[in-house]
């Protein structure tokens, strides 16, 4: 291994983990948020809403995140609808992460005793003033062991960016391969750099789920 | 639909090589599916014996396994091992090398806290009828094993095939791929071919992974 090369390249890889970052960052923000929105429509069994939600967990559950993006990026343009790279980044990774999210943070709402519910009714609250000030706090601070292994398991997929010409830390390293054949250095800065990004968060994972051991796991 | 370019697909074998494509993808995940529960069941039992040594290094592999995106080891494995071991691993084996890896590891996993979940007195009541421990792990542990793990065997299936989209990356010529190749040769004829064909291989995956994840939920509530 040359480390004249490995210091040559490291900016680069720097690039690429900040780009990584932004839109892995945004697009779990967004899953969190259709998380939030999908389990409460699931909690409230609102008629319409609910099929809509289902269709939804199912379909980008059972589908890979390298097809979804590829029919963002690649097939909804012939029908008029155009997004940049990395929109359709973002939004691959939050309607991916929020089938997820909806599981984990539905887990978490049913962990809740129905108790819970009829005294904050009983106290004058109506519907949604329940859920916000009483049931999600306690129902999101019971899904954060699985939110974080999401969120582990979405900045993990964002090594798919590549293919839809994101200049992610996958898409440089096999650049670089491409270009300079320093296949070593190059995987080594990979992988180096892969575990600056999620090795935090996966002790944080395990620290926070061995104080609580609740909550669903996605993969 | 013409304008959508779902005709294309029934030009020729067009429709008859997407299928063959996608099979590429199912075959390489059932073959390493079928490795890993087989490895998975072994490296489950070896992480609840008490071995510090044993434990540290099952505990690396298993996180390694989880922190690194299965693409990084992918390339790891198809690029990294010629170059260092000069090893010319074709791109299926190396494939199949790296989601076995992976499975293996999520197997083992989901054995180990199948086994943790299995009541100590089992353990006790069978040694006290003076089995040994291999006998009390084949005849009374792994037997209750298994019905808790094969729904959850079944989950692991299904995020074999959607995870093995990505040997497209390695030049293995899968279900996008083809995909690729058949909106690549229309682009002339049918400009708007990507919609209908990307459409079709969303569908295909969905109506492959749908049904057996059902399966999975289905054993999971029935045998909980």
């Amino acid at each position: 291994m040359n480390t004249d090369i490995l210091i040559e390249y490291l900016p680069l890889y720097k690039d690429a983990l900040f780009l990584t970052l932004r839109i892995g960052w945004q697009g779990i923000f967004l899953a969190f948020v259709i998380g939030l929105i999908g389990s409460a429509i699931l909690h409230f069994k609102i008629p319409v809403l609910k099929s809509i939600v289902g269709v939804h967990i199912e379909l980008f559950r059972n589908t890979p995140l390298l097809v979804q993006l590829f029919f963002i990026y690649f097939a909804l343009p012939k029908v008029g609808i155009q997004v940049t790279a990395e929109t359709c980044g973002k939004l691959g990774l939050g309607l991916l992460g929020g089938a997820y999210m909806i599981e984990t943070f539905r887990s978490g709402l049913e962990a809740i005793p129905t108790i819970q519910t009829e005294s904050a009714l009983s106290l004058g609250m109506n519907d949604f003033q329940t859920l916000w000030h009483v049931i999600l706090p306690q129902a999101v601070s019971i899904s954060v062991p699985g939110l974080l292994a999401n969120v582990i398991f979405l900045l993990k997929e964002t090594s798919v960016f590549s293919t839809i010409s994101l200049m992610d830390l996958m898409f440089t390293a096999k650049d670089l391969i491409g270009m300079y054949a320093k296949t070593i250095e190059c995987l080594f800065l990979l992988v180096v750099f892969y575990l600056i990004m999620l090795l935090p968060i996966s002790i944080i994972g395990a620290i926070v789920e061995r104080r609580m051991r609740y909550g669903q796991f996605g993969d | 639909m013409a304008s959508l370019g779902i005709d294309v697909l029934f030009k020729g074998t067009n429709f008859l090589r997407l299928l063959q494509g996608l099979w590429v993808s199912i075959e390489i995940s059932l073959i390493s599916v079928i490795l890993s529960i087989v490895l998975g069941l072994v490296i489950g039992m070896l992480m609840t014996i008490h071995n510090p040594l044993l434990k540290a290094v099952l505990k690396v592999y298993l996180e390694t396994v989880r922190i690194m995106p299965q693409m990084v080891l992918l390339f790891i494995v198809y690029f990294g091992t010629t170059r260092v071991f000069g090893w010319d691993m074709s791109a299926e084996s190396s494939a199949i090398f790296v989601f076995t890896f992976w499975g293996t590891a999520e197997m083992g996993d989901l054995v180990r806290g199948s086994i943790k979940s299995i009541p100590n007195i089992q353990f006790e009541s069978a040694f006290a009828l003076g089995m040994d421990k291999v006998q009390t792990y084949i005849y009374i542990i792994l037997p209750q094993t298994v019905r808790r793990l094969i729904p959850l065997s079944i989950n692991l299936i299904t995020r074999m095939i959607k995870t093995t989209s990505l040997v497209m990356m390695i030049g293995i010529v899968e279900v996008l791929k083809v995909a690729q190749q058949i909106i690549e040769a229309n682009r002339k004829v049918s400009p708007n071919a990507a919609f209908g064909v990307f459409a079709v291989v969303f569908l295909l995956y969905f109506i492959v992974c749908w049904p057996i994840s059902r399966l999975a939920v289905y054993l999971e509530k029935r045998w909980a």
